[in-house]
């Protein structure tokens, strides 16, 4: 396509207007100014075009060029991407580190994929095959873990005329196909895809899988299902960014893709430096194998915020298109809204709560909306999912303000932080009464397999939990010791499942992870112990009887026991305590007895 | 002035309006976005400004000086660069006002390099994640919220409350567990009273901090709008002399409310539309490229760690000035008017407060095996204790059951001797610990459920003297 060129009239932070920039369309990717900074056009009045620049625009002046690209900006997506780190517009920053160095340069161009890394493709067709789009003409092996299947571009099929194994650099041609127009179109490894298009697929499919995340809270009280959405709300040091950095690690995604969109560089940094020594609870696999980050910290331009999110969800679509089940994690979706309401407010739009573009609700629906479990294009009719998580800083820690306040309505899954168990080091800290999740029911099947109790096992659990917050605003007023003792047990057992059960420690070597299994076998356990105490207690047996148990206390420690052999051995022990002061008590009772 | 040294370009007498700090100059060819601009008042007077908005004949200035003697017969020259400082190593020692102009009395700073001051961003890739644990003497923070280096950590307080002693504390006693190194601080006051400038002052003579510091100074009767510049004049010598020159610098902005204050005046006079409380939707990017001027840097030496200082308006932790900040630094001491009053120094509410960086600075091999359980048990019997006072508020001491008496004697002797110390006194960490265990050990064993068996076993005093 022939480049357009246009003048820039007026520089306003993030915004900059052109004139003369002829055809352009909204979406398309620009080129500003001598140092080609990058950037998007927004709108079109007139002759005037307004664009949004993803790099500082300091020392850009009216009367430098733009150029335009007639083209949407693009995802370059290819073998390559697993491992790397990106900023918003897909630049490698390892590479623009050592090109530019430790400091961001504007106007550095490094390509999201590199050229000189030479992959062994393996052809999947035969010359003579009919393919379609979405069928895998062959694979790379690009780590350990992530078979990258190479697919026929979307939009495109025809006859395998001619394909190579062999090594290739992302731009070799790998394969020639023959179109029905005759038109023969090089296949490579490499395929582009504008950002904010949702990527086509087949037909949806039923969730009926969870996101096993690995942390207790989420998976046993509010699971997020595989092709669903969750959003995790909370002021600042509530736990968004830790609880996400665990699934990032530890949830059962094939592929994970972490948007730091707006937050701490250091937080990055941790992430680049800890990740890579990280092993794979399941595979034994380096967890580095199967993510790939994209660093849009705070002090980067805040336009590229916005499109770091979509360059995010775009590669999760990719993998999904392979037959990929993704977890794209975004940290945090308030900072991309921020971006919106910037370029917005720049715009001179009118503007509807908080300053927010009154399409702010639309576009935080479309964004969840590209989750989804399908059946993706092509014949084998493979399987993906992306599932899309995303934090939300809410100013102040109010859940009322827009952005929380619109996403709750679009998630799947809420896990509600709470500033008072975050200030008492409860972590994670998901308020149970004000989180919820809409997968349980297509999940039950999953967890029946593992204990069919389980459905009940959770509800009880939550019962007794919400039981107990309402018997503490009393016990605020008269004091626990004044409460009844079949309730002083509700408090006890409520204790046991919060310490025991819901706090979980990211940084504990044993329960930083727990799998479902033994998940069941904890709740399980905590909802028995209930059972038991309750009878005890109907026998006139006090609560501060069994609380002085130690081995009762010890449920509370179950949790960071690796075997399930050693939690079994240890809950006989508290229930044989609690059958010996059922019996001294009934021995007791009968010596007092008529 | 020393922004202007090398600087020349066209002048324009065409201010069509003033607002505020901003002026509209038209007729204006060729200058450039976030350009510097000189502006020369009727009277003589010289400021400096940059451009906000440009367009092919008009530039919307903002300056950075007094805005009373603005009118519309000011000249505006237009220098076709950002704003730049010299940098070099006689910086240090020296004090400069919020526009950089010498306050000592000595000549203007001649640099080996001009640096913008603007715009600096750490790549992400190339940050090194800060680990090395800095022992500040003060118990509440070494031993719950360790600071470490390349963190910021900003203390969040009320007028009336000691948070520049506690800074100067900081200031004075902080070490790292190691060789000694080279150190500098860079101080930045924005819009704080004379007398606790003085007070900085004379606490960084005593120790001789004062020949290693470098003070960029906007005091309250000082330019509100200057402030703007302040904090990134003080970082973009942080940056100098952590990356450049290899120290270890830390930074006091102080304070961060008055720097807020000055970027509301001028989100006010452009008429833009306000997210919260008056304050710009931008506020939080804006607050970010100061705070994330922080850290350290793989395969340099030094670092750079900040300590902010804010006053939350009405002592209100909601208020968007804490709240975005909070958002943005790896943590924050919260000062509380209570503790205060009961005497308490320092006056940190341990609860609220946070190190986000403290798991990586202390520990194994860093500073002890126990250090990250005793903190978070100590949270936790402190947060059971706060709530046993309060239910004593009610229903009176007498009634509380056995259990909520222990926590609530626990918080009590918890503030008195854990979080309470002089202002002179340097606690090395083994000693916090050691006060943390005797406390604990008012406890019920078992109830020490947040710290390992094995620790208990080797750091509990029940065990410690057997
Ligand atoms: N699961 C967890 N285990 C242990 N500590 C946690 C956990 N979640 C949060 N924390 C603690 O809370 C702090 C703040 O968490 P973070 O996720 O950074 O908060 P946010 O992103 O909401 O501001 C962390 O530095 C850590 O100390
Ligand atoms: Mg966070």
């Amino acid at each position: 396509m022939s480049q357009q060129v246009g003048v820039i009239k007026r520089i306003n932070g993030s915004l900059v207007v052109a004139e003369g920039l002829k055809g352009a369309r909204t979406g398309d990717a620009v080129y500003i100014g001598e140092l080609k900074l990058i950037g998007e056009v927004v709108r079109i009045s007139g002759d005037l075009v307004a664009l949004q620049c993803y790099e500082d625009t300091s020392g850009l002046r009216p009367g430098e060029p733009v150029f335009g690209t007639g083209a949407p900006l693009l995802a370059e997506l290819g073998p390559g991407l697993i491992g790397e780190i990106f900023d918003g517009l897909e630049r490698s920053e390892i590479e623009l580190w050592k090109l530019a160095g430790p400091f961001i340069r504007r106007g550095v161009r490094v390509a999201p994929l590199r050229r000189d890394r030479k992959w062994r493709f393996e052809p999947r067709v035969k010359p003579g095959e009919e393919v379609e789009e979405g069928d895998v003409i062959g694979v790379v092996q690009e780590s350990s873990v992530i078979e990258h299947r190479i697919l026929v571009p979307v939009g495109f099929r025809g006859v395998i005329e001619s394909i190579e194994e062999g090594s290739f650099t992302v731009d070799d041609v790998v394969a020639v196909l023959a179109a029905p127009s005759g038109e023969k179109i090089p296949l490579k490894l490499v395929q582009y895809w504008p950002v904010r298009i949702p990527r086509p697929y087949r037909e949806r499919i039923p969730i009926d899988r969870p996101l096993i995340t690995g942390q207790r809270v989420i998976d046993t009280f509010f699971p997020v299902a595989e092709g669903g959405t969750a959003a995790i709300p909370g002021g600042f040091g509530s736990g968004k960014t830790i609880t996400l950095q665990q699934i990032a690690k530890w949830s059962d995604a094939d592929v994970v893709i972490y948007v730091g969109c707006g937050e701490r560089g250091n937080e990055m940094a941790d992430i680049l430096t800890h990740f890579p020594e990280l092993e794979d609870p399941r595979t034994g696999k380096k967890l580095i194998e199967r993510a790939i980050f994209i660093a849009n910290v705070s002090n980067l331009p805040v336009a590229a915020r916005e499109a770091s999110v979509y360059m995010g969800v775009t590669m999760a679509e990719y993998f999904r298109d392979q037959g990929y089940d993704v977890a794209v994690i975004i940290d945090s979706t308030s900072r991309w809204a921020e971006a919106l309401r910037d370029i917005s407010g720049r715009l001179e739009e009118i503007p509807a709560e908080e300053g927010y573009p009154a399409y702010l609700s639309e576009r935080i629906a479309e964004l969840y909306e590209r989750a989804g479990r399908v059946v993706v294009l092509g014949k084998d009719r493979r399987v993906g999912s992306v599932t899309i998580m995303g934090a939300v800083s809410p100013p102040g820690g109010d859940f009322s303000e827009p952005v929380t306040s619109t996403t709750m309505r679009f998630v799947g899954a809420l896990w509600a932080l709470d500033t008072e168990l975050a200030y008492r080091r409860h972590f994670p800290a998901i308020n149970w009464l004000r989180s919820f999740t809409r997968y349980v029911d297509v999940l039950e099947g999953f967890w029946a397999r593992f204990d069919p109790q389980w459905k009940t096992y959770r509800e009880r659990a939550l019962a007794i939990l919400e039981e107990a917050s309402r018997l503490e605003e009393i016990a605020r007023v008269i004091g626990e010791k004044a409460l009844p003792n079949d309730q002083r047990l509700i408090l006890l057992t409520a204790e046991i499942i919060r310490e025991g059960f819901l706090v979980q420690s990211a940084y504990h070597k044993v329960d930083t992870f727990c799998p479902p299994e033994k998940q069941v076998k904890l709740l399980k356990i905590m909802i028995n112990f209930h059972e038991i105490a309750s009878e005890l207690v109907k026998l006139g047996i006090p609560v501060d009887r069994i609380r002085s148990l130690r081995s009762v206390m010890e449920l509370l420690r179950l949790k960071e026991k690796e075997s399930l052999e050693e939690i079994d051995a240890l809950y006989e022990h508290a229930k044989e305590d609690l059958m010996r002061l059922r019996a001294e008590y009934e021995a007791a009772g009968v010596a007092r007895g008529p | 002035m020393s922004f202007l040294r090398e600087k020349a370009g066209p002048i324009y007498r065409t201010v069509r309006e003033v607002r505020g700090p901003l002026l509209v100059v038209e007729g204006v060819k060729g200058a450039r976005y976030n350009e510097l601009v000189e502006v020369k008042l009727a009277d003589g007077t010289e400021i400096i400004g940059t451009v906000l908005d440009v367009s092919e004949d008009r530039a919307v200035v903002q300056v950075f000086g007094q805005t009373e003697g603005l009118s519309l017969d000011s000249a505006v020259r237009f220098t076709g660069d950002v704003m730049k400082i010299p940098l070099s190593d006689d910086l240090i020692g020296r004090i400069f006002s919020g526009s950089f102009r010498p306050l000592d009395g000595l000549p203007e700073p001649i640099g080996y390099e001009r640096r913008e001051i603007f715009v600096s961003v750490i790549n992400p890739a190339a940050r090194e994640p800060p680990s090395e644990f800095i022992q500040t003497g003060i118990s509440v923070i070494d031993g719950m919220n360790s600071l470490v280096r390349g963190q910021k950590l900003p203390i969040f307080s009320e007028a009336g409350l000691p948070h520049n002693v506690m800074a100067a504390q900081i200031a004075r006693q902080s070490t790292v567990l190691g060789p000694e190194e080279e150190f500098a601080v860079v101080f930045c006051a924005m819009g704080i009273k004379y007398e606790e400038y003085e007070y900085f002052r004379r606490e960084f003579e005593k120790t001789g901090a004062l020949d290693r510091a470098v003070m960029i100074l906007n005091l309250a009767n000082d330019p509100i709008i200057e402030r703007i510049i302040a904090p990134r004049i003080a970082l973009t010598i942080a940056e100098y002399l952590a990356f450049d020159l290899d120290m270890h610098v830390l930074a006091i902005l102080t304070d961060m409310t008055g720097y807020c204050e000055a970027l509301r005046s001028i989100s006010i006079a452009r008429e833009e539309v306000p997210a919260r409380r008056g304050y710009p939707g931008y506020m939080y990017s804006d607050l970010a490229s100061i705070y994330e001027r922080t850290g350290k840097i793989k395969g340099k030496k030094g670092s750079i760690t900040t300590m902010p200082i804010l006053t939350m308006p009405g002592g209100d932790i909601t208020h968007p000035i804490p709240d975005l900040t909070g958002y943005i630094t790896e943590g924050q001491l919260i000062l509380s008017r209570e503790l205060h009053g009961r005497g308490i120094y320092p006056p940190v509410n341990p609860l609220p407060s946070l190190s986000r960086l403290m798991k990586d600075g202390v520990g194994p091999g860093r500073t002890r095996d126990d250090h990250i359980e005793v903190s978070n048990q100590l949270y936790m019997a402190y947060a059971e204790g706060i709530k046993a006072r309060d239910l004593a508020r009610i229903i009176g001491e007498l009634s509380l059951s056995d259990r909520e008496k222990r926590y609530l004697r626990f918080a009590e002797e918890f503030e008195r001797k854990f979080i309470n110390q002089g202002v002179y006194e340097n606690r090395p960490i083994e000693k916090t610990l050691e006060i943390a265990w005797d406390l604990l050990a008012m406890l019920p064993e078992d109830e020490l459920v947040r710290i390992s068996e094995e620790n208990i076993r080797r750091y509990h005093p029940r065990y410690r003297s057997a």
